[in-house]
């Protein structure tokens, strides 16, 4: 029998998967799953934990030790994860929904702890399991179902949240990029502490289709003539606008020492028995 | 198993019950607490929080309780004994995770110091109030198992025992507890670690290649194997088969039905097994007086004042909240005249003593509104009441206390 490609980190008994022809979070699954085998970690040691929604499924196709939790709970649950096995390493992968509005809390915290986890947020800038509402990631401008007018709101910068509560390794890629984006996954997966990799994906359901921008490829043509590679950009630059440019690269790659290092080096110089 | 001379801090103390949860905690095996402050709870998250490092426990923190209790699940699937501890709003904000922890039967504790309510309330003060809220309060069809101490000492003991309920039947386990237990200073005995029987975590240890973390057991429970073992587990909030896979229809069978099925009966079919009670005075009884954590103390004066003026009348102590005793009530609602039901809420689990007592005996219910605990007056005049009362009257009678009666004037019948 031919053996996929991905058989050892795909979970290949629960293909087909649910995501729409066009969609980018498959794309960003394949970058994932070849990201994993090129840090050649100890995958057997390796989790990952989703909330819900499209992105949230993806822990469910993984063949890792997979959590499937709830709305924006994926970082608590892998802090937890983390810290009572630290030699765990979690990854996070969930949608800009669930990770920067109803988990923007726990994303700022885990942040400023640096616990060691990978936090991959797939921004394709709407809510789309739910049906294509306004996300805090939205473009001003944008439509969605539930900003019919345009979104009013100026949406999140996800790398500048993420540099200035603490992450030490931040990225952005599109999944048009997918070697970049393999290769980055690799190199933060290695990394000790808290790193963050936005990919930038369309919805080709929901996003583009209300706003007139096409299908998925139309999506992926607009990333290739609109996006720009500029490493170590200072992260308050990288606001995204409506079909805008879209800055992409690594902008972070600092060292400081992980939630449970500093824990433990406090602590045995401060607990005695 | 016995637990780890480690974590057991023996000796003979005066401390308050939170305190003494803290100390609980730890001997049962407790690693890690993730836990977000509120009053009046927060002494037993600092008194864990002081003696958990040298044992090796980890207490953290968290920004909210919505990660607190996120937090402990995913330690628990990490394969290590985890709690949080709380009361009234930051229950609440719990609640959707307590559903996912009931979904993923991983074995967690929760305290809850029980306080006045709704919303702030009382914070400082004593209440009953969150009852319902542990049975009912998540979304969707799921079982828990709560217990309710009465005293400091039970404050240690219960924290041992709600942990082995958590590892026994895998589900989340509620310690309610309240603001008058949790603040209240009495002898608490913490016994050698050799006397402290611990419930080890069900592990699978047949063939790897054979394991399906949702198959139960016999008793409806399955076996667990914890993250990092390299079995590729998938646990998932979503409806799943005993692969853990979400699905919805299978074979014809409606699968989101046989989920939560299970989930609720391996608790009402193991109800006897988890229940526990004390009772005093029954045999001649014809009035019973049903109470649980503080106010079952309270009652033990009103019972006492009652038997003096030659009313017969006994105690039943709910040691086990939920599941709820209904086979014992109904006995008991078949000889006995009437229940007298305090409780330091506006009624609560007095709903289900009139529903296992099927208008058969009266159900009266003594309520308080919380920040103190009953006068034993108010329980003796209730007792007299149902003890005098010949009709049966097939609703729950709610008696004024007579501090009430002085505030808003008149009173039921
Ligand atoms: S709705 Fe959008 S995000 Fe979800 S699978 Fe379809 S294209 Fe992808």
């Amino acid at each position: 029998m031919d053996v996929h490609p991905m058989d050892d980190v795909l979970r290949m008994d629960r293909i087909p998967h649910i995501w729409c022809p066009g969609c980018g979070i498959g794309t960003a699954v394949t970058a994932f799953a070849e990201g994993l085998k090129k840090a050649e970690i100890d995958l057997q040691k390796t989790c990952i934990v989703s909330g819900i929604g499209c992105t949230g499924r993806v822990a469910g196709y993984v063949k890792l030790d997979s959590f499937h939790t709830t709305h924006g709970r994926g970082i608590a649950f892998a802090t937890g994860i983390q810290v009572a096995n630290p030699d765990l390493k979690v990854i996070v992968f969930s949608g800009d929904g669930d990770i920067m509005s109803i988990g923007g809390n726990h994303f700022i915290h885990a942040a400023r702890r640096n616990v060691n986890m990978l936090v991959i947020c797939v921004n394709n800038f709407i809510y789309a399991m739910t049906g294509g509402q306004v996300a805090p990631t939205t473009p001003h401008a944008a439509y969605a179902t539930t900003s019919p007018f345009g979104a009013v709101e100026p949406p999140f910068n996800i790398p500048y949240i993420a540099d200035s509560s603490g992450a030490v390794y931040v990225a952005r890629w599109t999944v048009l990029q997918v070697r970049r984006l393999t290769d980055s996954i690799a190199e933060a997966l290695k990394k000790p502490g808290f790193s963050v990799i936005e990919v930038i994906s369309p919805c080709a359901m929901y996003y583009s289709r209300i706003n007139r921008l096409g299908d998925g490829l139309d999506m992926m043509k607009f990333y290739h003539d609109n996006t720009e590679i500029r490493h170590g950009e200072d992260t308050k630059n990288l606001d995204i606008g409506f079909q805008t440019k879209i800055i992409v690269g690594k902008f972070v790659d600092r060292e400081r020492p992980t939630y449970m290092d500093s824990y433990n080096k406090w602590l045995s110089g401060t607990v005695k028995d | 198993m016995k637990a780890n001379p480690r974590d057991v801090r023996t000796g003979t103390y005066y401390m308050d019950g939170d305190i003494a949860a803290g100390y609980g905690a730890l001997a049962a095996g407790c690693r890690f607490i993730g836990g977000y402050p509120i009053t009046p709870s927060t002494e037993a998250a600092e008194s864990f929080a002081r003696i958990a490092p040298q044992s090796g426990a980890v207490f953290v923190q968290m920004e909210d309780e919505l990660a607190s209790v996120a937090s402990i699940m995913g330690a628990s699937w990490s394969g290590v004994k985890t709690m949080t501890i709380t009361s009234g709003p930051g229950y609440s904000l719990m609640m959707e995770a307590i559903g996912l922890g009931a979904m993923m039967e991983a074995p967690f504790v929760i305290l809850n110091i029980q306080r006045g309510g709704p919303s702030t309330g009382v914070p400082t003060k004593t209440g009953q109030a969150d009852m319902m809220q542990s049975r009912w309060g998540s979304h969707g069809d799921y079982e828990v198992i709560a217990i309710s101490p009465d005293s400091p000492q039970e404050l240690f003991d219960f924290m041992i025992k709600a942990f082995n309920l958590a590892e026994k039947y895998r589900c989340p386990v509620m310690v309610m507890s309240d603001e008058c237990v949790g603040h209240m200073s009495e002898k608490v005995v913490v016994p050698p670690a050799e006397e402290i029987e611990l419930e080890p975590r069900r592990i699978y240890t047949g063939p790897k290649e054979e394991y399906l973390p949702f198959k139960p057991d016999q008793d409806l429970v399955p076996k667990m194997v914890k993250a990092g073992d390299g079995y590729n587990l998938y646990v998932s909030g979503a409806s799943h088969d005993e692969r853990g896979y979400p699905i919805i229809y299978q074979k014809g069978k409606n699968q989101s039905d046989s989920t939560a099925r299970r989930l609720v009966d391996k608790i009402r079919l193991n109800a006897d097994k988890i229940i526990e009670l004390h009772e005093e005075k029954l045999d001649d009884a014809e009035v019973v007086v049903v109470s649980y954590g503080i106010t079952s103390r309270v009652a033990v004066r009103g019972i006492e004042l009652a038997r003096k003026k030659g009313i017969k009348v006994g105690k039943l102590r709910l040691v086990t909240v939920w599941p709820f005793p209904d086979q014992r009530i109904s006995e008991l609602a078949a000889k006995v005249k009437a229940f007298v039901v305090p409780e330091i809420n506006y009624g609560q689990v007095v709903y289900d003593v009139e529903r296992c007592s099927h208008g058969e005996a009266n159900v009266v219910l003594v309520p308080h509104g919380g920040a103190g605990v009953h006068d034993p007056e108010d329980i003796l005049e209730a007792i007299e009441y149902a003890a005098t009362e010949k009709k049966k009257i097939r609703k729950v009678i709610i008696r004024k206390t007579r501090l009430e009666k002085k505030v808003f004037g008149g009173g039921l019948k």
